[in-house]
């Protein structure tokens, strides 16, 4: 895991060097401050020695400038090294995403690779600047005030390293106890805070049913619990400061009665008893912050640890090495293909498929859900690759071609699809990005969607927002068409996509689609069977099965499922559609 | 010795945020005090002795750093036989206010933890009470982020607050101003030349935080831009890939990454740098006095003697990191200040009003008339009581809805619905169909008073609905909404939310009749299977099921119902559509309707558009007049 973070240092490995030095030359300056706030006192002030005093004040002074210009080199290397660390990671794992494929990416949830990337980055950001500048001058500053100490006094020091041990080793009991509490009531805040989410989001369920007080009595109990856990834990961490208070009170009581009793043996000046009880807050302090250092870096662990995954992710999918960067024809043969997302499966999700659909032809795909429709056209432009068997696009195995030759002759529209923020041009210009003005017009008419685009205010520079959330899903489906239309496919696969249109647009996109790409194969997934009884042949599956791949009136005929599904379409179960504005 | 703390640790985000502006900070603060002494006074109380104490004893033990010296060490080397019982007993009660300084900060700590864990779940509970008695207004004009915030980053702040700032901000305070009371007995003009360099440092701190706060802001902007694309990013991933955009997608990211990386590294320069400048201008402020105090003292101006200047000298160090202190928590004082506004903003909201006073009665017929009954008869009345002379009257509930020229809007000057006369007799079926935004939801929203009517009238059973208590109107309702919600929880308790004290075989029953009981059975614990998220782990349409089977269970006479839309395949469709079907049997139905099936069998269907009813009648009827029925139906227009 190191490793994998160490090698995004990069180009700051520099920075990352010279903070802790800084750190450490300005932990030296200021422990060699009390050394001379200490001459102040006894050669100046109780020697009555003015000019020793300004002589003293005037190295402190240039020490006080030095300690600071290092605090300052130390700030801005620390924040130059984070910060480009963070940078760094968060392009590692951007770019590593780029090269997943669709295994890799149903691996990590949508949500877990946008937390990865955003607060698990944060977090590491913020470890690492406290380990460059905290890590490495807690400890030398204890040292060195612990080296001084001993150079004052042996005899003295010694009450220090015993005063540590033993606060080292209460300070780590409460660091582990408190945290072990901490860890289980983080985990019951998270569902809490997903309870009320739950809540304001079922509000009007919440209403309907009149479960304000229920709702009110299992959230008290949430919070309580909640409450009682944290309570738990901050007692325990309750007994840091006084015990803080009683080592460096003791250490103060221990020192000045053995103190006392050197100096006036003569082993001891006044003034170096002052910069021992000095160094004892020093000592005792940055134990305590070495002790918060422990809790941070263990609480980053977790996201270092999710961070790492996402680095190690190799993609499945490899381009071959000799790559073919030509696809002849938009022919498909599917040869005794069996497939599994997940290799361990027992039960494949696509079972021995024969198929061989000629270039040019249009195909509709029905079947219920989790028959494996979308898992059927996926292997087409080798989104998923399969476990047995092979694919043939234009006669060659898809995974010899080169990947983006492939997938721009293969163009597919997903059944969850995506609009990206920027003009609908811009959009549209996903399919291919040299297309002009009237390309995209001619592909939106294909799509039927010039109609409602030419009647925003702003036509094709119509701005759409993330998530393509201002157009409705009809018109969100037929842009999705479009943009797929423009790089000119040979294949074109529409997984499910005309769900939200409504009958007779839907019945002039496949008009369209005959009539001006007549050449194009053409693989139509629906649930509707109007959608799909026009196609030159039907693929019926049933359970990862190939039940059925012939004409309408063929299946209708000898198919049962075709037959049931139509039926129940037919006789009074199908859309009351409300004008592509579902 | 005044408590030294370790170097500030750096917060989320590194550097400190600018301060947001507040209104009033002194009454909002003063409110949250209010609120903590309400349950806390007597904690509170024990508290602020205690940082009495605490403070007291750290500043005896500095006083007696100087003495020990003076008073015992330096008299000690001037006696041929050194006698340390004096020392011996100085120490033991040293030793005392210490033990009562460590005894006192565990005491305050641990009742902090008290006040901080309590306070924080009262404002839980009260901000989570308050919010399930506003409106749906509410919810409809506020972000749902926005609210979930309050819970999250809001009373994270506050605890913050209540746990740190505010003791440590008394503990700071109390400690500048005790230790600047000796100093001012030591010596004044020291100690105005101490508070000069405590202004500078001030002032340093204010202009490197001002700094920091521009670059934290150009921060946090370019934190939103780049999350905001990254989102975006991996949302779209897989288009991503089909379409082999990945190299445009990365220029954008590098972009913005780099734009982020430069703003961060100069909020976080300037944020660390703030430290270092504290500390040094304190030791500055050392040398000064040393310097000055010394020329003074040698010179015996104004009976200013050596070992008082020692003593000054000591204060003078122990002044600086309270003062800090202070500066810092400040800042964090106001940051948790506006969290507390927007909670006390949201405790403020009004609730959802009710002055309904007809409630719903268990009934029973007796020679024809209705009495009220404790037994379960299966029959419900309105109890009416009214307010001129207290007489009672019982209406049988049957679910006759009727709409008498009803105008709505979400707000006062925009009126969605116009002129909307409605009638249903009990058991009938009523169709909604229309565009979307043609006011079809609305409708619905108006029956159960989510929302309340700006003029006209509507009446349940004859009874205006603004008469009847909001809790019995919608006991008297059920809801499938399109949007199905459920519950973290089991199957079971997700079924029994419409009734809860149903038995284990009435939720099987409403399963049954839902069509979702063939399902459960096959989940992994069956009616036990906990759901989360939503009923992440269940298909749209099983949840439909789930949602019916909830409704079925809470048995009412009117059902208002919104069919999805969303493609769910035909098999499952027909199951959803057969258990909706089952459900509507017998009881006076509202749907928003998109199935043809359903528009079909209504006995009547209303077509709206733009707020007002266009066309009504039954599919038959609607067909021959060749409106705007007919269109939708034939797909004629889009």
């Amino acid at each position: 895991m190191l490793k994998t973070l160490g090698a995004q240092i990069r180009e700051f490995k520099s920075a990352s060097l010279a903070t802790p030095v800084f750190m450490i030359l300005e932990v030296l300056m200021e422990t060699i401050i009390p050394l001379m706030m200490a001459s102040i006192i006894d050669d100046g002030v109780d020697a009555g020695n003015l000019s020793h005093i300004f002589r003293m004040g005037g190295f402190m002074v240039l020490a006080a400038c030095l300690s600071l210009f290092f605090g300052l080199m130390g700030a801005k290397y620390g924040a130059k090294a984070s910060t480009g660390f963070a940078r760094n990671l968060r392009k590692a794992m951007f770019e590593n995403i780029q090269t997943f494929s669709f295994s890799n990416i149903d691996k990590f949830s949508t949500a877990g690779l946008v937390t990865r990337l955003t607060t698990d980055v944060t977090n590491l950001q913020m470890a690492y600047q406290m380990i460059l500048r905290m890590c490495f001058r807690a400890p030398i500053f204890l040292i060195c005030a612990m080296a001084m100490s001993f150079f004052i006094s042996p005899r003295l020091a010694m009450i220090y390293l015993i005063a540590v041990l033993i606060l080292g080793a209460l300070l780590a009991l409460i660091t582990v106890s408190a945290h072990k509490y901490f860890t289980q009531a983080f985990p019951k805040y998270d569902d809490l805070n997903a309870s009320v989410q739950e809540n304001v989001s079922a509000i009007r369920v919440v209403k309907a049913y009149v479960r304000e007080e229920y709702e009110k009595k299992r959230f008290r109990t949430a919070s309580e619990n909640i409450a009682r856990m944290f309570t738990k834990a901050e007692r325990i961490l309750a007994f840091n400061n006084p015990l803080m208070q009683i080592a460096s009170y003791s250490c103060i009581i221990a020192i000045s009665w053995v103190g006392a009793k050197m100096i006036v043996g003569n082993t001891l000046t006044t003034g170096q008893l002052m910069s021992l009880l000095t160094y004892c807050m020093n000592i005792l302090m940055n134990l305590m912050v070495l002790s918060m250092i422990f809790v941070m870096i263990t609480m980053s662990a977790a996201s270092a640890k999710r961070i790492c995954e996402v680095l190690d992710e190799k993609s499945s999918l490899t381009n071959p090495e000799n790559p073919d960067f030509d696809v002849a024809d938009g022919s498909i043969v599917f040869d005794h293909v069996t497939f599994r997302y997940n290799s361990a499966s027992a039960k494949p999700v696509l079972d021995n498929v024969n198929l061989t659909i000629r270039s040019g032809e249009t195909i509709g795909v029905i079947g219920g859900t989790g028959s494996s429709k979308s898992s059927l056209v996926s292997l087409i432009s080798r989104l998923y690759d399969v476990n047995e068997g092979r694919v043939l696009v234009g006669g060659k195995d898809v995974r010899s071609y080169d990947l983006d030759t492939l997938r721009n002759k293969v163009s597919v529209v997903l059944q969850k699809n995506v609009l990206f923020s920027g003009s609908i041009y811009e959009n549209l210009r996903w399919g291919d990005k040299d297309a002009d003005e009237n390309a995209c017009r001619h592909a939106c008419r294909l799509a039927c969607a010039d109609e409602f685009i030419e009647r925003f205010p702003d036509g094709y520079d119509t701005h759409i927002e993330q998530g393509g959330t201002n157009v409705s899903g009809g018109q969100k489906q037929r842009l999705c068409i479009a943009r797929a239309l423009l790089k000119k496919p040979k294949i074109l696969i529409l997984d499910d996509s005309t769900s939200a249109v409504d009958t007779a647009t839907d019945a002039k996109i496949r008009k369209a689609f005959a009539e001006e790409i007549p050449d194009t194969t053409k693989i139509i997934i629906a649930q509707r069977i109007s959608s799909v009884q026009n196609a030159d042949r039907i693929i019926v599956l049933n359970d990862g099965v190939v039940d059925g791949f012939d004409t309408h009136e063929n299946l209708l005929s000898a198919n049962a499922i075709y037959r049931e599904v139509y039926e129940s379409q037919t006789s009074g179960g199908g859309d009351f559609d409300e004008g592509g504005a579902a | 010795m005044a408590q030294e703390n370790p170097k500030p640790i750096q917060g989320r985000g590194g550097a400190r945020a600018p301060r947001p502006k507040l209104n009033h900070p002194g009454r909002l603060f003063l409110k949250l005090l209010r609120y903590i002494l309400k349950n806390y006074a007597i904690h509170c109380i024990v508290v602020v002795v205690c940082i009495f104490l605490t403070v007291f004893a750290s500043i005896q033990g500095t006083k007696f750093i100087q003495t020990l010296i003076d008073d015992y060490i330096l008299p000690l080397t001037k006696q041929q036989n050194p006698d340390f019982t004096e020392l011996a007993h100085a120490l033991f009660s040293v030793a005392v206010y210490y033990a009562a300084g460590a005894v006192a900060a565990y005491v305050n700590t641990r009742v902090m933890v008290t006040v901080t864990q309590g306070t924080l779940q009262n404002l839980r509970d009260d901000i989570f009470t308050h919010m399930e008695s506003l409106p749906i207004k509410y919810f409809d004009t506020h972000p749902h982020g926005d609210i979930m915030s309050t819970y999250t980053n809001d009373i994270d702040a506050l605890r913050q607050l209540i746990s740190q700032g505010l003791p440590q901000l008394l503990n700071s305070g109390v400690t500048v101003i005790g230790v600047l009371i000796f100093m001012f007995l030591l010596s004044v003009p020291l100690t105005v030349i101490t508070l000069l360099m405590v202004c500078v440092t001030l002032y340093a701190t204010k202009k490197a935080g001002g700094l920091s706060s521009k670059y934290f802001i150009a921060q946090q902007k370019d934190i939103a831009a780049l999350n905001g694309y990254i989102e975006e990013m991996m949302e779209g991933q897989k288009v991503v890939k089909v379409f082999t955009h990945e190299e445009e997608c990365l220029s954008q990211f590098y972009e913005l990454n780099d734009r982020l990386f430069e703003s961060a590294d100069c909020a976080n320069r300037y944020g660390n740098m703030i430290g270092p400048f504290n500390a040094q201008l304190g030791n500055l402020s050392y040398v000064l006095i040393a310097a000055i105090g010394g020329a003074l003292a040698l010179n015996g101006v104004g009976g200013f003697t050596v070992g008082a200047l020692a003593s000054f000298l000591t204060y003078n160090k122990s002044l600086n990191q309270p003062i800090n202190q202070m500066s810092q928590q400040l800042n964090n004082i106001v940051m948790a200040l506006a969290g507390c506004e927007r909670i006390f903003a949201l405790l403020d909201e009004k609730p959802e009003t009710d002055d309904g006073y007809v409630t719903l009665v268990r009934a029973r017929s007796e020679n024809g008339k209705i009495v009220e009954t404790t037994e379960r008869t299966g029959m419900w009345a309105w109890k009416h009581t009214h307010q001129a002379d207290g007489s009672v009257d019982y209406v049988e509930l049957k679910g006759d809805v009727v709409f008498d020229d009803v105008d709505f809007g979400y707000n006062e000057n925009k009126i969605v619905l116009h002129n909307v006369d409605l009638y249903a007799t009990p058991g009938q079926k009523i169709a909604f169909v229309g565009s979307t935004g043609a006011g079809k939801t609305t409708i619905t929203n108006l029956i159960n008073r989510f929302y309340d009517i700006q003029d006209g009238k509507i009446r349940y059973d004859g009874i205006n609905i603004n008469k009847i208590k909001k809790e019995d109107l919608r006991h008297s309702l059920g809801i499938v909404l399109q949007d199905t919600h459920l519950f973290t929880g089991t199957v079971m308790e997700n079924i029994r939310y419409g009734k809860l004290d149903a038995t284990d075989e009435e939720v099987i029953k409403a399963a049954r009749l839902a069509n979702a009981d063939t399902f459960i059975h096959q989940l992994p614990d069956g009616y036990q299977t906990v759901l989360t998220g939503d009923g992440a782990n269940l298909s749209q349409g099983q949840r439909q099921l789930l949602s019916i089977a909830r409704a079925a269970i809470a048995d009412p006479p009117v059902l208002i119902l919104d069919e999805a839309t969303s493609s769910i395949d035909t098999r499952t469709e027909k199951i959803v559509q057969d258990g909706m079907d089952k459900l509507m049997n017998g009881r006076t139905t509202f749907v928003i309707a998109h199935r043809l099936s359903t528009v079909k069998n209504s006995d009547c269907i209303i077509v709206l558009e733009q707020g007002r009813i266009i066309e009504r009648g039954n599919h038959d009827e609607l067909i021959a007049a060749h409106g705007k029925y007919y269109q939708l139906y034939t797909g004629a227009a889009d």
